[in-house]
């Protein structure tokens, strides 16, 4: 037991789950092993039926592992029921009891931990200012609107105090307006309350701008953690940067040229790399490269770089969209943002150059 | 609405008018014409002769000399019939919650099968199932010998036949399926993520239950409650049969007024006594339960 700051939050040694048995078995995790520090917004991204949910109820409780541990502040919590961890959820679909108002909802932790009335009538106002819900208590959840209820099942779950709050799509069910109002909102009261936040979402978007670290699952594995940018920045595997915004993929192989690492491309034209990441080049084994369409550049034919031909050219307003395609038949998209005399006025068909900086460059690892 | 709609849909629903009022309306007014009707010699009603000597009957007594003097025998009757149905009631409830609760948390597959055999008493004749209580609760019947094996009672026969008790037991299992659906209708239809919710803010099992599961069960329960307590206190085989004409209900009385004892208006009487308590019972249920919330969402 060391200090409590050093001490991750959550921590998942090797969690596997499969649910059903024999030919009907499904691996819902699969050898998942992840740290989760205080203090920490914390993000599951990934596609439906990934695993999110169900390493959240492993966390939870609601799911015993079938193998693999979970820990809370270092504690092994394997066999713990829920009621006795002190981490609590915001459901997807709420679950506020229909039976009870909002106050009541609010103070039904609180009364299952024993604190005295007086205490938990405080503690309900305390919350409802947080959340903005002042003179709501005698309300039944049913008389509120979708947005007022994830506010309430946000004060219930905080209410207790837990060491780890738990949020399985909270925002999946609200409109667009609401969503990135509630974006905030989750922001703020993860800052003001300094709980733990592990907080599941199939949306990219939505993880990027309000993570401090996001792990990216697929098929019941985490493919990748760290934070916005570096998962943006510099994803490690294709899936990785396939889901998280939009990217190009340059197949090729790696040789060696003038002391710099070389990728000889599928379209016959080399690129050079000397981005981090290529050791163990030079046998002329397989890549994988990845380059986000805002970090190439169309330059004249005259100039440096992959010749390409012009497809579609899409203008959006702030920036405008090129699609271009290699001597290949390869698909290559460029985005540049349109500012004075910077928009090219290029008609489909005309041959141009893509320049892509090695720093633009990203090595996969499949 | 318009009022040719309003014509239209009231010549939908004619005919279901028509039957509901030749069926039970009819009928029903016959009988309340029939309680204020003087009794024939024989049986049946003189039907010219008005009284409302029925109704005084019920709780007078008229003595030779033509005053009336209180008689709480009819009274102790239905006290012993209200009372009986309210037992009745209470360990179906304790029975079938349980059982419903059970069934609820089954996978999909079983729990038809389970509804099934709930229902099976519904498939035998009621006759055959008291007759079927009276082998079990007879002297040096099994439910007797049971006992005695466990040792919970002393080794001597017990007189469990005849008795309020036997009619109880024997009302409960004829009538449990009445309180095991409906508990069980309102409990699948509760998400189970509130309970998760419940368990997730710190609420252990019993207190979950109490807290979440009662509270939106409720509305099962009082329905199931009603529809064991209503035909219990109507119910006249069982009584005749378990209880051995010791234990007389409200049914049974009826019965025998229009059979035994020829008095077909106190008979009529009594029946809407009976049906009086019933709507009242119905009254308070719909009272308590009209704006009750929903399980889940
Ligand atoms: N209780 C369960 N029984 C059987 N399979 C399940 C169960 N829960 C989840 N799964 C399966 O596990 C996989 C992961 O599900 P889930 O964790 O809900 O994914 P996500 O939340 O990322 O959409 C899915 O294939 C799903 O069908
Ligand atoms: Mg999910």
């Amino acid at each position: 037991m060391g200090d409590r700051v050093g001490t991750p939050a959550i921590e998942a040694r090797s969690l596997s789950k499969v649910f059903g048995a024999g030919a009907d078995a499904v691996r819902a995790l699969d050898d998942v092993s992840l740290t989760i520090r205080q203090n920490e917004f914390f993000t599951l991204l990934g596609p439906s039926g990934c695993g999110k949910t169900t390493l959240l109820r492993l966390i939870g409780g609601f799911e015993q592992p079938s193998q693999g541990d979970v820990f809370l502040e270092g504690q092994q919590l394997t066999g713990l029921p829920p009621f006795k961890r002190p981490i609590n959820t915001v459901f997807q679909s709420y679950a506020l009891f229909p039976h009870l108002t909002v106050g009541q909802n609010i103070a039904f932790g609180l009364e299952m931990l024993g604190r005295p009335k007086e205490k938990r009538t405080a503690r309900v106002e305390q919350m409802l200012a947080l959340v903005k819900l002042q003179g709501y208590a005698n309300r039944k959840p049913a008389q509120l609107s979708g947005g007022q209820q994830q506010r309430v099942a946000l004060a219930r779950a905080l209410a207790s105090q837990p060491k780890v709050l738990l949020l399985d799509e909270p925002l999946s069910a609200l409109d667009l307006k609401l969503r990135k109002e509630m974006q905030i909102e989750l922001k703020r009261l993860q800052t003001e309350t300094g709980i733990t936040f592990v907080f599941v979402t199939h949306d990219q978007e939505e993880a990027l701008t309000m993570s401090d670290r996001i792990a990216v699952m697929d098929s019941g594995k985490i493919l990748q953690i760290g934070s916005p940018t570096e998962i943006y920045e510099h994803p490690q595997r294709r899936f990785v940067a396939d889901f998280i915004g939009e990217t190009n993929f340059l197949e090729g192989r790696i040789t060696e040229a003038n002391g710099a690492a070389v990728a000889q491309l599928a379209c016959g034209h080399n690129l050079t790399l000397n981005g981090p990441g290529q050791k163990g080049s030079g046998g002329g084994q397989r890549v994988t490269l990845a380059v986000r369409p805002e970090r190439a550049e169309i330059v004249p034919p005259q100039g440096e770089g992959l010749p390409a031909t012009v497809g579609a050219v899409v203008y959006m307003g702030t920036d405008t969209t090129y699609h271009l395609t290699l001597a290949d038949g390869t698909p290559f998209t460029v985005r540049s943002q349109n500012h004075e005399g910077a928009r090219l006025d290029l008609a489909s068909g005309a041959a141009v150059k893509i320049r892509i900086a090695p720093a633009a460059i990203q090595r996969l690892a499949d | 609405m318009t009022g040719s709609a309003t014509s239209k849909r009231f010549l939908q629903i004619a005919p279901a008018l028509a039957i509901i009022g030749f069926f039970m309306l009819a009928p029903l007014g016959l009988m309340a014409y029939v309680s204020i009707l003087e009794k024939g010699l024989n049986g049946g009603v003189v039907w010219d002769l008005h009284t409302s000597e029925a109704y005084v009957n019920f709780i007078f007594e008229r003595d030779l000399d033509d005053s009336l003097i209180l008689n709480t025998d009819y009274l102790q009757i239905f006290a012993r019939s209200f009372g009986l149905s309210l037992l009745t009631a209470a360990l179906a409830l304790a029975i079938g919650f349980p059982t419903a609760l059970y069934m609820s948390m089954q996978p999909e597959g079983r729990r038809n099968l389970l509804i099934f055999l709930v229902t099976i008493p519904f498939w035998t004749n009621l006759l055959v199932r008291n007759y079927a209580w009276i082998l079990l609760l007879r002297n040096g019947g099994l439910v007797e010998n049971l006992l005695h094996w466990l040792g919970i009672a002393a080794d001597q026969p017990l007189g469990l036949l005849y008795t309020p008790y036997a009619v109880s037991i024997g009302l409960t299992y004829s009538y449990l399926p009445f309180m095991v659906l409906p508990i069980y209708a309102s409990l699948e239809k509760l998400d189970s993520r509130l309970i998760e919710a419940a368990f997730d803010l710190g609420a252990d099992r019993r207190r979950a239950l109490l807290r979440v599961i009662l509270p939106l069960a409720a509305p099962g329960i009082a329905a199931g409650c009603v529809l064991v307590f209503v035909p219990a206190l109507g119910a006249y085989v069982t009584p005749e049969l378990l209880g051995g004409g010791k234990s007389m209900m409200i049914g049974n009385l009826i019965q025998s007024q229009f059979g035994a004892a020829r008095n077909w208006p106190f008979g009529a009487a009594l029946a809407f006594a009976l049906l009086t308590i019933v709507l009242l019972a119905m009254m308070v249920y719909l009272i308590r339960f009209r704006r009750a919330p929903a399980g889940g969402h």
